[in-house]
Formats: structure tokens, sequence, C-alpha cells
């Protein structure tokens, strides 16, 4: 914030003479519409999930050829048109899908793709170029962009105990809640309570001593509402056990009870499948397909899923042809899941991924993920695209 | 600024925060005295040797699952041997500006590897130079197996170059962006190419693999090695500045002023880049002294952990716990975001980071409970999926024990509680916290609450 900005807001809290602005806020904010607020939630599966394993092309005999061992059976696939079909462990996908409520896009990836884990991960949570390494995270950008109502920290939340990179901007940056009633009570620990109503002047410079008091009253501030907030909406529908299903149930709460948050991120990890892919992606699988399941239909209940979009990606798919240990190893373009009530384009958005035009054995990629980063960001969160991806996408059809 | 406050900001700056025992010792010497103490640094430190070299590379090819699991558990633990084996030594060291400088160059050199041996090895590399001469330090890290393997050099061959060393060698390591051209990369790329290492981890010049033909770079021909093309960067004094521009930031202020990095670039290319005249420059400078310049660099996660360790002499029954700490607050040693490095700064912070950080000084001087888990490290996803290890959520009371005897034993007899608080905060403590002070009956919970808070943060 420049310093006159930061005065003048000062200056504004009038009502309340020796409170900065920062302490007050969020109560000053007119309570705009809250129907029709629209929600992203992300989904990032870690350790580069197999899309091959996961939207099958059953109808390419190459798969079979360059999968002897782990290879889906046919019987067993759940067919979505007769090239593609699911892994049998997403069955509880497949009525979410037959209701128009899901999109494939395949063959998601960048140039030049890397195939380290981190380095691949921070590509797309950044969303920079193969060679660039940038310090915020698309997400971040977007707070940062000034995007309307996006002046506090929870316009983003990430249910994880700590913030991922995506959700850090140079000015703004989301927060992290894994449990709204434990953040609040970390804040209203009797020392953390009396340094936020610090009302010296010094603190409230620009320097990093001034930020550090401001985050902290952010953070104070944010537990209060986010708890208060949440605690007006009971989930009653049934989600799996399971760490991801619990995230997503938050996140239903905080959706529906309106709290004023634009972007959820969670991430599931275990998907590094090096060896006896089978069993250990098939559980992976299985947590995510039922947690998803059960979220999307538990928002159509509350009629939310209109206003909410959800969007799955890895930071890279898997090597065509397995490996010697019944496993796959790093590859590089994936496919992307899209969820929404409102899809323009439901079911397979476009071809399935070539397996014989293969770049080092591995997939060509044939959509840039910064084009859904793009069509995300234009058509959802309402802000042009090239202020936050730094250049012009022209993004796709999918909403 | 009095001469025991230089000295603690002095002291603060070029270790881990300073102790009592350190202001008793040295809070009424010279800086000049202070400054050749720091310096001398290498005598008491040594390499750090917890991974043996034996990494079963063979169970690994073979690729049965068990021996598969095993290999990944058994560099799982060397990993994290090696962590907690710096760790400690940053924590124990009587050379502290000596291991600061070895974690300067371990982000000047970000560089990751699974192999744990390859790491020590590095690490080692950046230690013994830390204090030495920039231009061996460079051709060290050169020819070192985790540098050469994390940017790709061992596909760096004739007719076939690979780039990535190349580039990050003038973007990140010497000279920076605005000073090279893409041809001077290319061709750079050439010179290395052959640069590599064997099994054991010993650096080989595959002259098979090397392109021996004329190459054009920085406006010069030749028939240049790496080697060349090493010197003839440094001999460009734009590397010199960059390396003084990122010290600033490291040990001045996040903002450099241009002037006072100019005049330590001239230092540092007159003393054909020997790094102890450079510090000796910044250390005695007066601007080094500006108010401006004390208490506003925020601490890393790791400076604030070891800070801590140091200040309150505390021992680890259970040491997984730093790990855990590390991963909360974003920095875990030997795992760079990337080959640029950590951000720094305000990167740091963010609303649950910050929580942490205000939180953690509690639960370790007070065996608080840990309720809170850090993601894992995506390159941790193999070892997640191969061992089905799942992170599960278990509050656990952390075991460890700081020494309150021997940390009120060197405070001074003398001393009042304002003067206490003035010492362990950098910033100038805000009214809030002074009327906490004034108000505390209890020394100890007053230094438990002191560091508590953001001013903690900053040194």
């Amino acid at each position: 914030m420049k310093r006159r900005d930061f005065l003048r807001n000062t200056a504004l809290a009038s009502g309340a003479l020796m409170i900065p602005a920062f302490l007050k806020p969020f109560e000053a904010l007119a309570m705009n519409d809250i129907s029709g607020y629209k929600n992203l939630v992300i989904i990032q599966l870690s350790g580069g999930n197999d899309g091959l394993n996961t939207i099958i092309p059953f109808g390419n005999d190459i798969y079979y050829q360059k999968r002897k061992t782990i290879a889906i059976n046919q019987p067993d696939i759940i067919k979505l048109n007769d090239m593609q079909g699911f892994n049998p462990n997403l069955s509880a996908l497949k009525e979410i899908y037959d209701q128009g409520w899901m999109s494939i896009i395949n063959s998601v990836g960048y140039p030049n793709p890397d195939r380290s884990h981190f380095r691949s991960m921070d590509i797309w949570q950044t969303a920079s170029d193969a060679n660039q390494f940038l310090t915020t995270g698309w997400i971040g950008r977007y707070l940062d962009s000034n995007c309307q109502g996006c002046k506090t920290p929870y316009t983003a939340i990430e249910v994880d105990d700590t913030l991922s990179l995506a959700m850090k901007g140079a000015d703004m940056k989301g927060i992290a809640v894994q449990y709204p009633d434990k953040l609040y009570q970390n804040t209203r620990e009797p020392f953390f309570k009396d340094l936020v109503h610090e009302h010296d002047n010094t603190h409230l410079s620009e320097d990093n001593l001034g930020y550090l008091y401001k985050t902290m009253a952010e953070t104070y501030s944010s537990a209060d509402y986010i708890q208060k907030t949440s605690k007006t909406y009971n989930v009653t529908a049934a989600y799996p056990a399971n760490t991801l299903g619990n995230r997503l149930k938050t996140v239903s709460k905080l959706i529906n009870s309106g709290l004023q948050t634009r972007v959820y991120y969670v991430s599931l990890s275990g998907f590094d499948t090096h060896a006896g892919q089978q069993n250990q992606q098939g559980r992976q699988l299985k947590i995510y397909g039922d947690a998803v399941a059960a979220f999307v239909k538990d928002l159509k209940q509350s009629g939310k899923l209109d206003d909410t979009l959800i969007m799955t990606f890895s930071e890279f798919g898997r090597r065509v042809e397995q490996n010697a240990s019944n496993g796959t190893d790093h590859g590089t373009a994936n496919n992307v899941m899209i969820f929404g009530g409102k899809l323009k384009k439901a079911g397979i958005y476009n071809d399935a991924p070539d397996l014989t035009q293969l770049d080092n054995g591995d997939l060509k990629y044939q959509v840039d993920f910064r084009d859904v980063y793009a069509t995300l960001l234009d058509k959802w969160l309402n802000v042009n695209n090239s202020q936050i991806l730094n250049k012009n996408f022209a993004g796709l059809d999918f909403v | 600024m009095s001469n025991s406050k230089q000295v603690k900001h002095l002291w603060v700056r070029a270790g881990f925060g300073m102790r009592f025992e350190d202001f008793n010792e040295y809070g009424n010497s010279s800086i000049n005295h202070v400054v050749k103490h720091l310096l001398k640094g290498e005598s008491t430190s040594t390499a750090i040797s917890t991974v043996p070299n034996n990494n079963d590379y063979e169970a690994l090819i073979k690729g049965d699952i068990m021996a598969r699991k095993m290999f990944l558990q058994n560099q799982k633990q060397q990993e994290k041997d090696l962590n907690l084996a710096w760790i400690n030594q940053m924590s124990a060291t009587d050379a502290p500006l000596l291991e600061k400088m070895t974690f300067f160059w371990h982000n000047h050199f970000a560089c990751r590897t699974n192999n744990a041996q390859f790491a020590q090895q590095l690490n080692n590399i950046q230690r013994s130079n830390a204090l030495g001469n920039f231009r061996t330090l460079l051709f060290q890290v050169a020819e070192s197996p985790a540098m050469l393997q994390f940017l790709n050099n061992q596909q760096n061959q004739k007719g076939h170059p690979n780039e990535n060393f190349a580039r990050e060698l003038m973007e990140l390591f010497t000279i920076g962006r605005g000073n090279y051209t893409e041809t001077d990369i290319k061709e750079s790329a050439r010179a290395f190419t052959g640069y590599g290492f064997n099994r054991t981890g010993e650096f080989v010049n595959r002259k098979f693999f090397h392109d021996d033909g004329i190459k054009t770079f920085m406006g010069k021909t030749g028939n240049f090695t790496g080697e060349d093309i090493m010197n003839m960067i440094l001999e460009r004094k734009e590397t010199a500045h960059f390396i003084s521009n990122k010290l600033y930031k490291y040990f001045v202020n996040e903002n450099p002023d241009p002037e006072h990095v100019n005049a330590m670039a001239n230092v540092f290319y007159k003393a054909d880049y020997e790094i102890k005249p450079l510090l000796e420059y910044i250390f005695t400078a007066d601007w080094f002294y500006d108010d401006k310049n004390t208490g506003n660099l925020i601490k890393s996660p790791i400076e604030l952990l070891v800070g801590l360790n140091r200040q309150f002499y505390i021992s680890y029954k259970q040491a997984d716990v730093l790990l855990q700490f590390q991963h909360v607050l974003g920095q875990v040693l030997f795992y760079p975001p990337n080959v640029a490095g950590w951000p720094g700064g305000k990167n740091w912070i963010d609303s649950s980071s910050l929580m942490y950080r205000l939180k953690i000084p509690s639960i370790l001087l007070n065996s608080g409970l840990i309720d809170f888990n850090g993601k894992a490290d995506p390159e941790d996803e193999a070892y997640i999926a191969a061992v089905r290890n799942q992170q599960q959520m278990v509050a656990t009371r952390v075991q460890a024990v700081p020494d309150w005897n021997k940390f009120f034993q060197y405070v001074p007899k003398s001393m009042g509680k304002t003067a206490i608080a003035q010492f362990m905060l950098e910033p100038k403590p805000g009214n809030t916290l002074i009327n906490s002070i004034n108000q505390a009956t209890d020394i100890k919970t007053m230094v438990i609450e002191l560091v508590s808070t953001p001013e903690y943060q900053l040194c």
C-alpha cells in the first residue's frame, strides 16, 4: 500500500479515533449481494498424477501395448465415449459426469516441460514460463490486481496449515485455515490479542515491522470473521472420512455460510507412483473421486453449484510407457478436470491424448495450462488475464 | 549509537543473534576487534560428515519393490541427518559468521539433489570457501556433482548442448541479467560440454563429450573451456557488483543503496574476489550502523530457529521437530524453492507463517503442544507414495529442553527488565510491549513474551 493510501484509510476510521483502519476494515465493507458470489475451488494433486490411468484412452491400442502390466482392463473401465473412460476408482464421479457437471481437458501442459516435481509445481503455481522464476503465485497476483472485494486475506483461503506459493502475491496474500475454530483460538491467546491492539503510531509505518503488525491485525480480524460466519452453517451432507473429504467439507461450510471468499485451495498428495502403481494410485483416486462427488452433490443440494467452479490439476502427467517396477516415471502433459453447475461445454473438451506423436516418450501438450487459468480469470473471476499472467492468453470455452 | 550497541548490531547480523554470553565477552571490545574475531572463523568449524559414502544404487536399479522402498527410506534418513547436522552446527558453532556465510552461499548457489552425499559435499565446498575466494568457490561449485546434476550438465554434450548450467551461471551465480546475450549462453554451454561426474561423486572432465571448437563469448573468440568462461565472467566488474548487491541485501538492507554497493564492488574487485576484505569493509563502514540499517531485516526461518537454539541453549530429545518447524515456516535446508533460492524478506510472512513464528518460541521454551503440520515437499511424493505414509495429525508435546540456568547465568545482575528487553529485540519495542514489560513480575515469562513478538522477527 502506498503511504498516502494508508494514511487516507487511517483517517477514514474516524468513528474509532485511536484504532487504525486496518483493525476495522471488514465491518466497514458493504455486504454486497452474496447470492451470485462466484467461487473457484482449486484441487491440487501432488506428485504427478498419472492422467492416462485416470481418464483412460482405452480406445487406443498403444495404451495397452505400452502398459502391459498396469493398464486397466477394458471391462473395468467406466466408459465416457468410445475412446476414453474413468478409472474404476472414480466410479462416484460417473453420476456427476452424466449430469453435465464435469469437463475434462486433455493434454494440458506448457512448452519445454520440466520433469522435476518441485520445479514443475513452481511453474504451475506461479504460472511462469519454464525458464522463468517468479516469486509470486497466480492467485496471489489476482489478489494484488485489486479485484473487487480483494482487500482481505480471506479472499483466498487455503484449507491447510500452511500457505502455498500460488496464494502469495507481492502485496496481498491469502490465508491458510485448516480449522476455523483453531485459527480463532490461536489469535485469541492473550499475548497475540494484546499486541494486535497496539496503537502505537510507529507501527503504522511501511517498514517491515509495520508489515508484521498489519499482517497480525489482518489475521486477527480474518480469524474472527471466518469463525463467526462459518458458524452459521452446518454441513449435513455425508463426506468420506479422509483428509480431502474433511477439507472439502470445510470448503462447503465456508461457501454455504456466505463467506466473501473468491478462491479456495486444497491439495491431496501421494501420486508419485514409480512402483506398484495400480494399488497406490487406485487408493488416491478413490479418495479424490468420492470426496469430489460428495462435494459437488452437496453444493447442488444447497444451491451453490452454479456459483462454484472446481479445477483439479497435477504438476505433470506420467510417461506413456510403464517402467520395470509396475509404475510410471515423470512425464509432461496431463488432463485437467473442471466441475461446475454451469459449464458451457461439459464432457470431454478436446481430443484424447495423441499416443503416437511423442516427445522423448512423453505426451506433447495441446493446451497451455495458462489458457485454462486465463479462462478462469476472464470468465469467472472477472479480471483481465494479461494483468495476472503477464501476457494475454486466448483462453478456452468451458465456461 | 554507542559502541556496545554497535557490537550487538554487528554480532546479530554477522551471526544468528547475540547471546548474553557473547555480550559479556565482546560488548566492550572495539568494532575492529570484533570484526577480526568474527572473520577468523575457520579454525573452529569443521566439515559435515554425517552422510556416509554408501548409497547402494543397485538396489534402486533392480527395481524390486521392497529394495526400492528400503532405498527411499535410507535416502530420506540421510537427508534428515544432514539437515539436522547442519542446523546443530549453526546452533553450536563458535564461528557464527562462517556458518552465516555458508548459509548465504547455500542460497546463492541454490541446489537440490536427492543424493544426500552430493548435497553434503556441496555444503562443505560452500563452508570451506565461505570466507575464502569467490573464484575458487565458483570453480569448485561448477565441478560439484550436486550442481552438475541439478543443472543437467551431465547431459551437456558436444552436438547436443544443454544450456541450463551456462544460463544459471550467468543469470544467478555471477554477473546477472542484462550483462550477457543469448549467444553468450549458447557459446558458453559448448565450453562446458563434458563437465560431469562419476558414480562415486567425483568430477570428471569427459573429453569425449567436450566440444573443442572455436567459440565466441562476450566479444572474444577462442577454443574456450569452462574455466576460461568463468575467468572471463569474473574479469567483468559487473560480477563483483552483482555479488556485492546480494550481500548488501543479506547483511545491510533489502533496498540497496547504489553508492554503498558500488563502493563494495570496488573493494571486492580490487581484492580479486577475496571475501574477507569485502566483509570487513561492510562491517566497518559507518553506514552499516545507520538507524535505517538496524532492526529492519526479517529473519529467515532458519535464522529464527537457530537464534532461539543459541540464545536458550536448547537441546532436543526429538530433533525431528526442527524439520517440522522448517516445513511450517517455509524454509527447509537443502530444499530451496528453485535455483534462484528463497526470495526472503516479506515473502517469509503470511498469516499462518507469522502465527507459527509467534507461537513456536513458547512451544519450545514452555514445552508446548505442536498441533500443526507443514505440507510435504513435492520432492517427497515418491516417498509418500512408496511407504503410504500419509501425514497423520497427532498433537505431540515438544521434547525440547532450554537451559535456563545457563541463560540467566550470563544475564548481568545489574540489568533491569527494560535493558533485557532492549538487548533481546533489535527494533525499538512499541508501547503495549513496554507496558507489558513494566508490569512483568517474572523475568522468565517476560523473556518468553519478548521472543514471541513481531519485533523479535527482525534483526
